[in-house]
Parts: C-alpha cells; structure tokens; sequence
C-alpha cells in the first residue's frame, strides 16, 4: 500500500487530460500494476478546467475517492497557474509537472503556491505536439516526460501501448507522430 | 471445459457489466438510456451492431416501458434484461412490483444514482434502496471486476426453479460505472457453460400448456399465498446465491462472499458499508490497523436477501458499531441498511451500541478523512450507550 501513486491532472477540457489518465494507467497495467483512472465529472465545456486522477499501485487498489493529496500534479495548461491552486494536498516530496514554455523557477513564482520542498519539472510538450502530431494535444508528450522524471511509467512500455492502442485507430503517420512526441519530451523536460 | 482464456481488461464498471450481458446471451433488450448506466447500452448496442449477438436490442420510449416490455419478454419465456439508473428506475416502480409478483427472472443493471431534486447524477443510493421493498433480488458491486462477477451470478439466481425472481445487480454511479479499473473477462465459452441456457418451465407462448400471468387476486384469491410465496422464494434464494457464488468461484478464483469483512478476527470499532465504499472503508482500516488500532470493516454484497445470520457472526466481537447508509429515510431512526443491521443485532440478542450516519449523498466525496473521524467517533460509542445517549443519525461529509 506504500506503493500506491496517486496523480492528479489539472487542465482545460478538448487537452486531451482524461485520455493522458488513462494512458498513464494502461500503461502501468500492461507492467503487471493495478490502475484507476478517472475525470472528476462535471459540465463538459471545450475550455474549462477540469481534474482528471490516475492512481497505479502493486496491490489491488481500494479507495475510489478523488486524489486530495497527490504525489504528482501534472499541469496541461500554464493559465491556470495564477487562478487554481494546483499544488493543493500534495505530499511534501511530491512533483509538479507543467506543461510550459517557463522553466521551474518561473513556475513557482506564477503559480499560487508551490511548496518549496516538491520538485518542479516543465516540457513544452504543446510545442513538441505541434512539431512532431501537428496539433497542439499535449497529452502523449507529457506521459513521455512523466516517464523520464518518475519511475511510475517505463518509456518503452509507454511507446509500446501508445503503438498498440493508436494503431487502432490512427494513420501510421499520427502513430509516428505520437511516438516522437514522446522521445522528444523524454529528451527536453528540465 | 473450454480452456480458460482470461483477459486482463482496462475497462469501466458499465463496460464489465455489458461484457456479462454479452456473455449471457440474452434474447431480448428493452431499454431507455440514462446516466450513469449509458455505457452499458452503448456497448451492448455495439455487440448487437457488429453481430456479435443476435439479442432484440429494443429501444423503448421511457424506462416504464421498458420494464413493462421487459415483462412481456420474460413472460413469454426469454431470456430478458435492461439498465437503468436513478428516474428511469423510479419511472418502473410500478412495474417493478409486477415484475417480482409475476415471478419473472429479468436481470436489470442499476448504476446506483442520487434522485431528483435537486437534480444530481452522481453516485449514491437513493434510487436502489427505494425499491428494496418490490421483492427483487438486490446485489452490489464494490468495484468494476464484482461487478462483472455480480452480474453473471445473477443469471443463474434469477433462473433457479426455487427462486423465480428478477435481480438487480448495481453498480455505483460514476464510482464504479465509469472509472477505469482493472478486471477479469473470462472466456465466452466458459461463461456460456456456467450461465447456461433458460428453459423456463411455463412460458405465455407455450400452447400446448397455456397459463395466465398477472391474474386477479382480489379478497379470498391467493393475494396473501402469493406474496408468502415470494417471501420463500427470496428466503430460499439465499442457498442459491451462496452455491452459484461458490460454483463461479471455483471457475473465477474469486470468493462470493454475501458479507466480506476485514479485520474482524479483533476489531473492537467497526464500520458496516455497502457498495464501492467497501473499499474506502478498508483503505482506511488497512492504515489504522497499522498503527495497532482495533478496526475493521463489514461490508455487504447483497442486501436482498438480507444476509443476517453472516452479518451478525461478523459482528458478534464488536464494542462498538457505525453503519453507513449512502440514501436517506428521512424521519425514520435511521437508513435501510441500519434498520436492517440492528434488527439482525436485536433479534439474535447480540448486544453491541451501534451509531447510524448518512454520507455520500449525491457522490459526495468519502474521504479518508471522513472515514478515519467515524473510527474516532466510535471511542465514544461504548460510554455514550451507557448512558442511553447514542447520538442520532448524523451527516457525514456535507458542509456545515
């Protein structure tokens, strides 16, 4: 039970949020982890802010409720930096992950409150997804960059499922795209 | 037997349920859509889409008349099902009566959701426990994988000649019906084996042996036989729960336990739960039990039958109780499944202070912290019913 890593996600509805969930923990599921993944359900409006959580542990995972005290955030969107506390509950050795053009230290001083103890890693994964899927959906690229700063997802297992399940249902060149999103933000998150 | 070809699903409660109704093979559908049961029909929309089943798939224009086509279906001798959640299941109460009296075997989803108003289509209670009393038989799910299991049992309990009953098997809304979990998805043809096909005894359509359904039972016509008839039949249902649980877990590896307890070789302070909360209830235990706290947790997976003589045996050693009710009776002493417990406790003369709270209304977040303040309140439980004062019901979780 020590093991259980809760995520939560903070973006704006039409990013791609509570897919990245569920990449995050069918990813860890095909490593042999038990997931959840799950959108905190409200009105669905193209724009606004929403929460997505993903928790991954070893053991069968019990509780249900919302993730009130995360050891990662991850942050799709940097405006919502300034109006939501995004650090809100989150472990004292916990991890902020922005999707940003700001490095850390700028997110700490636009963010509401980032508690000097948590790290603090960016990607500019909308950049990367436009380069590399050709729109801005940030979501594969910041899973690529969750699997260099943490141990919670293995990159080649993450490629892996992303060719598995997009080849379903994309064109060989978005697969190729989504794919490079990843090595990109592996690469480039500081 | 078919080789066992278990596939490990990332898949929402809704999508493990549509999966068992697949597996069943049931020949008709009727059904209207609601929130949070929508997946279910999409996917088993879907299956019917792709050929996979050859179910009537009848979409029906209110949840009424889905239950009454329902009945229809089932009378004349098939295999029948639907889903519903919230106002589509008070829009069949009526005919949910029906369904029970006529002793019909329908297998009905429920994602378990808040009724109106004001309007809320979250998880909770208030829909399932209001129909508690129409003579189905009541299941819930504590997470995606028993809900899967719930449904495929219910099949065979509905079917049974000494039952004869429909089932609801639930699952709670969004809790369950749409968060991504991890499950089993046994083999078709293994699951075909054990759900076996129906062969009702007497069916409407059957003209070489003709009966009536429904008949009228005025004064002096076997209204009170009939309904003694459905309290033996839901009385002996409990057996066949308890047998098919046992049979699908020899094919599953997964106990059926109509009350599932934890911690209670010691536990001094105790929750009783039912539905995803289980599970909260459990986490929450697991970490105060590390800390050398006396607590557990009883939860039950079937309401009705009410499965007494297990809960009381669970809660014989208990100094002090907390049962949770995620649905309102307003002005009575307490919820359904507190009414329910401590008649169980005071007819097997187990004396044990029990306190009643409501929490989860409307999906309401059950915290750990909301549940680790019940543990601590049940210090003061023992002295409180000394002196004659256990608190009344009380809220859990709401603002103040």
């Amino acid at each position: 039970m020590q093991k259980l890593t809760e995520i939560r996600w903070h973006a704006r509805a039409g990013q791609g949020a509570v897919t990245a969930s569920r990449l995050v923990a069918e990813t860890a599921m095909d490593d042999g982890m038990y997931m959840q993944a799950m959108p905190e359900y409200g009105a669905e409006r193209q724009g606004a802010p929403l929460k997505a959580y993903t928790r991954i542990s070893p053991d069968p995972i019990e509780i249900h409720n919302n993730i009130l005290h995360p050891s990662i955030v991850i942050v799709l969107d940097d405006t919502l930096l300034p109006d939501i506390d995004v650090c809100e509950g989150i472990t004292e050795d916990g991890l902020l992950l922005v999707n940003t053009r700001m490095d850390a230290d700028e997110v700490r001083e636009v963010a509401i409150n980032v508690p000097a103890s948590i790290d603090v890693k960016t990607v500019d994964a909308s950049n990367i997804a436009v380069n590399t899927i050709g729109r801005d959906i940030p979501n594969t690229p910041i899973a690529g960059a969750l699997a260099k700063v943490t141990d919670v997802i293995n990159v080649d297992s993450l490629k892996k499922y992303v060719e598995k399940s997009f080849s379903e249902k994309f064109s060989e060149k978005i697969v190729a795209g989504n794919l490079a999103s990843i090595d990109r933000a592996y690469e480039e998150v500081h | 037997m078919a080789e066992n070809n278990i596939k490990v699903m990332a898949a929402s409660g809704d999508q493990m349920v549509a999966e068992a109704f697949r597996q069943a093979n049931p020949d008709v559908l009727p059904v209207y859509p609601i929130t949070p049961q929508t997946i279910i029909v999409e996917e088993f929309d879907r299956f019917v889409a792709e050929g996979r089943i050859h179910t009537e798939f009848v979409p029906v224009e209110s949840e009424h008349s889905a239950m009454a086509a329902a009945i229809g279906a089932s009378a004349a001798g098939a295999r029948t099902i639907t889903a519903t959640a919230s106002q589509g299941l008070a829009y069949m109460w009526e005919e949910l009566y029906v369904a029970a009296g006529m002793r019909l075997p329908i297998v009905m989803a429920n994602a378990n959701r808040a009724l109106s108003a004001p309007i809320n289509i979250h998880g909770d209670h208030s829909d399932i426990m209001g129909c508690r009393d129409s003579g189905w038989i009541m299941l819930f799910a504590e997470n995606a994988q028993e809900a899967y299991d719930d449904t495929l049992i219910s099949f065979r309990v509905a079917e049974h000649p000494d039952v004869m009953l429909p089932v609801a098997t639930t699952l709670d809304g969004f809790i369950t019906s749409h968060a991504l979990d991890r499950a089993e998805l046994m083999d078709d043809e293994v699951v075909a084996k054990f759900v076996g096909e129906y062969k009702p005894e007497r069916s409407l359509l059957d003209t070489d042996d003709p009966v009536s359904y429904g008949m009228f039972a005025n004064l002096g016509n076997f209204y009170m036989e009939n309904k003694l008839a459905q309290r033996k039949a839901m009385d002996a249902s409990m057996k066949v729960l308890q047998e098919v649980g046992d049979e699908w877990e020899q094919i599953s590896g997964r106990p059926f336990e109509m009350v599932k307890t934890f911690g209670m070789e010691d536990a001094e302070r105790v929750i009783v739960v039912i539905g995803s909360s289980i599970g909260n209830a459990r986490h929450v235990a697991r970490i105060l039990r590390e800390r050398g706290e006396k607590v557990g947790v009883v939860g039950l997976r079937v309401f009705r039958p009410f499965p007494a003589e297990q809960l009381v045996n669970a809660l014989k050693g208990a100094k002090a109780v907390a049962i949770l009710d995620r649905t309102e009776s307003f002005g009575g002493e307490g919820g359904p499944l507190w009414a329910e417990t401590v008649a169980a406790l005071t007819k097997a003369g187990v004396d044990v202070p029990c306190r009643n709270y409501i929490y989860g209304l409307g999906g309401a977040d059950v915290t750990v912290e909301l549940l680790e303040g019940i543990y601590e309140d049940l210090k003061e439980l023992p002295a409180q019913a000394a002196k004659h004062e256990i608190p009344a019901v009380a809220y859990r979780g709401n603002r103040s």
